[in-house]
């Protein structure tokens, strides 16, 4: 063991400093690779818009609508929605994973990009907002989804979705810095979500809402989120919506961003 | 600063903040370490050890203090401190999901090796470190040992000059725990300095060539093994006699020979006795002494005293995870090999017959 030990140890080539975009990449391959050994996380991601979509549009949508068919086309761009939106907790939940299993104090103590861990994770994300998407997507034209929009639409709305989904990434970035357990990060951030994913026009229409719900409904970033993925989706694109979340998610990447890389590099 | 020091730290100061309360972690520790030497951080749990070895791997920022390793300061010139260091420890793990080779294979591509050499490399790592079979398995399904060698080879990807190894065997088999320690001396003897915290007496008195003792955040002793032990200022004899009821008499001549106190403990077969330096040239009489009196000795140890009553001298306190309370060292043949970390700290010459 002595002499290959040695041998193994001994460098005669130290590398030079990787760039900022190698190390985020590796991080990102990081990720697929968590998701390829722990395939069960992403059973949520693909179980509940299955279940979210199936369940309202056939027990609710023809008292809702008039007809399932009906309903499908209101409710999938919403369900996309809540969808994405809960997969965004992961991000706050797999970095509190990695603190509290002493993974991350590791990269922290390499002479990497600091950032390069959180960014590569957000990477990683992006391959489940694509699954989850598609899953939804694919349900929902089978369901008879039929979106004036095109494929064009879907696509655009897809995208504005996910830029807003990596700006409330920090959000959960935070929280998984600061909170105790991957746990109490989950619990934490449903308490949040759930009530703004309810509490908006993603299943109806708030019109018969009463006035001080519909207020709250009204100045719900998620129904803003929502009206503009639906407007794109449809066909007739809201610009004022568009530019609402464009700027919302440019407000809290820039608030959010620095503040997470803060906490992240004067962490105890 | 002298440049053979290979890590420095002068008044380093960590206190938590919690609710009204302020943990004093870390209350103003020195530490010197002379390039390619094992230095030994030894106190209980809750000392500060863990939080001292955070600082100086750049994951905690001192309150107070400077520290610096080969030079290069923690705070300001941490990127540096960073390429020069290897870290294994409760905190700095691997990631369980992922195989050992995956987990390698990313720290070297972190640290910049290309695709080709980051292969080379793990492959010879993981080839050292008898981990090749289990190489593209989860690092969950590892053993207790296992873990602990590809923590170990996941610290040393880059060759660092300078290794933190926080209770590097703490919770391991004896086995696995002579191979954490050769491996240690290997990157030792090949120049890199070592700086290891552990609750084991032992540990620091086989690997390390200066030992610190902490306790609540303060160094209480600093010294090699032998000079911590040398001030306590005494040897110690342990025998046993086969008749509980020759203990009296046994006592009576260990005083007379020795010109020491005896001491009784609970095992009624037991004595002890505290050897005064001037004391020391008597020893070998002894054993013929009790002889000619026709009192049989099973079981006779003479040695420096033990860490362990070497950290009881200096804190008033034994070491909290490693003290059984009456258990006479020695008392048992062989019980001082084998036996884990813990009791087995004694430094002993036995003879048994």
């Amino acid at each position: 063991m002595t002499t290959t030990l040695r041998d193994a140890v001994a460098l005669t080539e130290r590398p030079s400093r990787p760039s900022p975009v190698s190390t985020t990449l590796t991080f990102g391959w990081r990720a697929l690779l968590k998701i390829k050994h722990v395939p069960e996380q992403l059973f949520d991601v693909l179980v509940s818009p299955i279940i979210f979509t199936l369940m309202f549009t056939y027990l609710f949508g023809g008292a809702l609508a008039g007809s399932t068919q009906a309903y499908i086309q209101f409710l999938l761009p919403g369900i996309l929605v809540q969808t994405i939106l809960f997969v965004t907790i992961y991000t706050g939940y797999t970095l509190n994973t990695d603190i509290s299993k002493g993974v991350f104090d590791r990269f922290r103590s390499l002479p990497i990009w600091r950032p390069s861990p959180v960014v590569g994770a957000l990477l990683g994300d992006t391959v489940r907002y694509t699954i989850a998407s598609v899953i939804t997507i694919s349900l929902g034209l089978i369901l008879g989804f039929r979106p004036d929009g095109g494929i064009l639409g879907v696509l655009l709305g897809v995208l504005l979705l996910l830029v807003f989904a990596f700006a409330l990434s920090w959000t959960f970035i935070i929280l998984g810095l600061l909170v105790r357990s991957p746990n109490a990060v989950m619990g934490i951030s449903m308490m949040v979500l759930m009530p703004l994913t309810f509490a908006s026009n993603v299943f109806v229409d708030p019109v018969t809402m009463p006035s001080g719900l519909r207020a709250f409904v009204g100045v719900n970033p998620v129904s803003h989120l929502v009206t503009a993925v639906r407007g794109l989706m449809a066909g007739s694109p809201d610009a004022a919506e568009i530019v609402w979340v464009l700027i919302a998610s440019v407000i809290l990447t820039a608030v959010l961003g620095p503040i997470a890389m803060r906490i992240y590099r004067t962490r105890t | 600063m002298s440049d053979s020091l290979a890590v420095e730290a002068r008044g380093l100061v960590k206190h938590f903040t919690s609710r009204k309360s302020v943990t004093k972690a870390v209350d103003g520790i020195d530490l010197s370490i002379t390039e390619g030497s094992v230095f030994g951080l030894l106190g209980p749990n809750g000392a500060g050890k863990t939080t001292v070895v955070r600082m100086l791997a750049t994951l905690l920022r001192p309150d107070a203090g400077t520290a610096s390793v080969l030079g290069h300061d923690v705070v300001r010139d941490a990127d540096a401190v960073r390429s020069a260091v290897g870290l294994t420890g409760q905190y700095a793990s691997v990631d369980e999901d992922l195989t050992g080779t995956e987990n390698l294979l990313m720290l070297a591509r972190l640290y910049g090796f290309g695709p080709a050499a980051a292969r080379r490399r793990v492959q010879g790592l993981l080839e050292a470190f008898d981990l090749a079979d289990a190489g593209s398995r989860q690092v969950k399904t590892y053993s207790g040992g296992m873990h602990r060698r590809i923590d170990l080879a996941a610290s040393l990807v880059l060759a660092p000059r300078v290794l933190f190894l926080d209770e590097p065997t703490t919770g391991l088999d004896p086995r696995s725990r002579n191979q954490v320690w050769d491996i240690v001396r290997v990157l030792v003897d090949d120049g890199a300095t070592v700086l290891l915290t552990t609750q084991y007496l032992d540990e620091a008195d086989q690997l390390a060539d200066r030992i610190a003792v902490v306790d609540h955040g303060r160094t209480i002793a600093e010294g090699t093994s032998s000079e911590l032990k040398r001030s306590v200022g005494e040897g110690a004899v342990h025998l046993r006699v086969a008749e509980v009821g020759d203990r009296a008499r046994a006592a009576e001549i260990t005083e007379r020979v020795l010109g020491a106190e005896v001491t009784f403990d609970s095992d009624p077969h037991a004595i002890a006795a505290r050897v005064p330096d001037a004391g020391a040239d008597a020893v070998p009489r002894l054993l013929p002494a009790l002889a000619e009196a026709g009192i049989s000795v099973p079981e006779f140890s003479l040695g420096q005293p033990s860490l362990d009553e070497v950290f009881l001298a200096l804190t008033g306190q034994p070491l909290p995870d490693d003290v059984e309370p009456g258990a006479e060292p020695g008392a048992e043949p062989g019980s001082d090999s084998g036996s884990g970390p813990g009791p087995g700290a004694r430094e002993s010459t036995e003879v048994s017959r």
